[in-house]
């Protein structure tokens, strides 16, 4: 009886620092995952960690390019101890090496687990269309992006692969010298990819274009808000009635004066 | 050479899948591909880890088809032939915990074995149910990350980064604290394997007659328990944690040992 007791205790003991270390070691959010991943806590638990990913990437270390007989860089890396990402999932680092979209899309076929799910990456003619990929998407931090000091460069524009589409230049007067225009870069978040070519061709010191997943790159306007000149948008929100719809939060509880006029407190 | 038979053999097979496996993702050989969580064999057939597997249905994922059918491969083959054979003919930190384990014997620590009453060799099946709940719990297969077996074949694959520490820990582990500690007390996929190999049909059988009662069979052995009947009867080893390694045959110089097919071994018990 004292042994069996012992035992569940010691379980129980390890049980919890067990959980506690998983929790946190699968905590590393700002992670880019090959094409067709499913949303990073779906991710996470359906990964087998096999690599088959990253054994199939066309462009792998090992994948030696027949014309110039040197290594290529490799796309897909398996994380391990010291990646500081939970150990034996892929992932990419565009700014080291981008993922170069291939139109077959090799990593995902191979998937067994699911964790790529190729439904999401396959088009309405049942033909896997890896510009349905979203492995992330490209945010322009404008005080480090050149283009919008006025100097001319369109790096990042010419390495989209679906220029004109994903990032388009954006032109503005550049009222400082009266006579000279901004070409500014505009990331379009519905084509976007996430594939990071345009981080690996920013000509900056630290990239002022950059991947981020997708988590963590764009908002929710949510149900308070439609764009009632768009059909899609109405659909969006669906046939709701105002009384269906809870306005009530932390905020209504006062009348809006009230509360504009008293110390911010959240 | 007869010392060394199953050592060697095991020794080649283990060094030989890493060989795949490495020349799968080094040269695109198309063999065995993957990592022990899930692999392709010759590119059609596929392999994958039972508890590796369980652990991922545990989060509440409904995993793919390839890997159900890969994990009932690799189940039904240890469950027909191998027993724990994964564990000495396989994994590699087999080699590691091996490597300690003759440390031990060389620096005479075994002498000195203090009792770790608290770690016992049925910590590993609370450890394996454990693994499941906590998969459950936190969202992810729990054992897979911090599993040395998966880090180690990985670490050879794709480069080690700091996961070597997670190797040399167990090395440690083994050769200064709990004589075979890792795989004899601890490991959760060794405990899975024991349970799938409880009934395989090749097992290892002792000889009474021509035993002389030396007992290098259970110095060498890493799960001695499951050798009981040395010096007592004529009967197979028919203990799931025994995992088929083959060291008591190679060390027996009386040809007491020997592996068999466990009916065939029954039967002429019966005779």
């Amino acid at each position: 009886m004292a042994t069996t007791l012992q035992s569940v205790g010691l379980t129980a003991l390890v049980g919890v620092l067990w959980s506690g270390y998983s929790a946190e070691a699968k905590a590393a959010k700002l992670v880019l995952r090959p094409p067709g991943a499913l949303p990073e806590e779906d991710f996470l638990k359906a990964c087998i960690k096999c690599g088959l990913c990253a054994e199939a990437c066309v462009n792998r270390e090992s994948n030696i390019d027949k014309e110039t007989g040197k290594q290529r860089p490799g796309t897909l890396k398996m994380a391990k101890g010291g990646d500081h990402k939970l150990v034996g999932t892929p992932f990419f680092t565009p700014r080291d090496v981008p993922c170069y979209m291939c139109d077959d899309i090799p990593c995902v076929p191979v998937c067994p687990s699911g964790a790529l799910d190729e439904a999401s990456v396959t088009n309405d003619k049942g033909e896997l269309d890896i510009n349905m990929a979203q492995m992330g998407l490209a945010v322009v931090h404008k005080e480090s992006c050149i283009a919008y000091w006025g100097l001319q460069c369109d790096a990042c524009y010419r390495a989209c692969p679906l220029l004109d589409e994903a990032i388009s230049l954006e032109y503005q007067k550049n009222d400082r010298t009266g006579k000279h225009a901004f070409l500014l870069p505009e990331v379009h978040s519905d084509v976007c990819t996430g594939c990071g070519l345009c981080e690996k061709a920013c000509v900056t010191e630290k990239p002022a274009i950059f991947i981020l997943p997708r988590e963590y790159s764009t908002g929710r306007a949510g149900d308070h808000y439609v764009k009632g000149w768009d059909v899609k948008d109405q659909q969006r929100v669906g046939e709701r009635k105002m009384d269906e719809i809870e306005t009530q939060d932390k905020r209504s509880s006062e009348a809006p004066v009230d509360y504009l006029n008293k110390e911010i407190e959240y | 050479m007869k010392k060394v038979k199953y050592l060697l053999l095991r020794r080649i097979t283990q060094i030989g899948l890493l060989v795949l496996y490495f020349g799968a993702n080094a040269y695109g050989w198309n063999i065995l591909k993957g990592t022990f969580g899930s692999s392709l064999l010759f590119g059609v057939i596929p392999l994958a880890d039972p508890y590796t597997t369980l652990q991922v249905l545990a989060t509440g994922f409904v995993i793919g088809s390839d890997v159900l059918l890969g994990a009932a491969i690799i189940t039904l083959f240890y469950f027909v032939v191998g027993g724990r054979a994964f564990c000495s003919w396989v994994c590699p930190i087999n080699m590691v915990t091996d490597l300690a384990n003759w440390l031990r014997r060389v620096l005479k620590l075994d002498k000195e074995e203090v009792n770790y009453r608290f770690l016992k060799r049925n910590a590993r099946y609370w450890l394996m149910v454990l693994g499941l709940i906590v998969s459950a719990i936190v969202g992810t297969a729990a054992f897979e990350v911090f599993s040395p077996i998966t880090i180690m074949q990985r670490g050879i694959i794709f480069g080690f980064g700091a996961g070597i520490s997670v190797v040399i820990a167990i090395f440690l582990f083994d050769l200064f604290g709990v004589k075979n500690g890792w795989c004899g007390h601890l490991c959760p996929l060794g405990a899975a394997y024991s349970l799938i190999g409880q009934k395989s049909l090749i097992r290892v059988k002792h000889d009474h007659d021509a035993c002389t009662a030396c007992m290098e069979c259970k110095v060498v052995c890493p799960e001695n328990q499951v050798l009981w009947m040395i010096n007592k009867e004529s009967v197979s080893v028919t203990d799931g944690e025994c995992t088929n390694c083959g060291r008591c045959i190679d060390v027996c110089g009386d040809n007491a040992l020997g592996f068999s097919i466990r009916a065939m071994a029954q039967k002429k018990k019966g005779e």
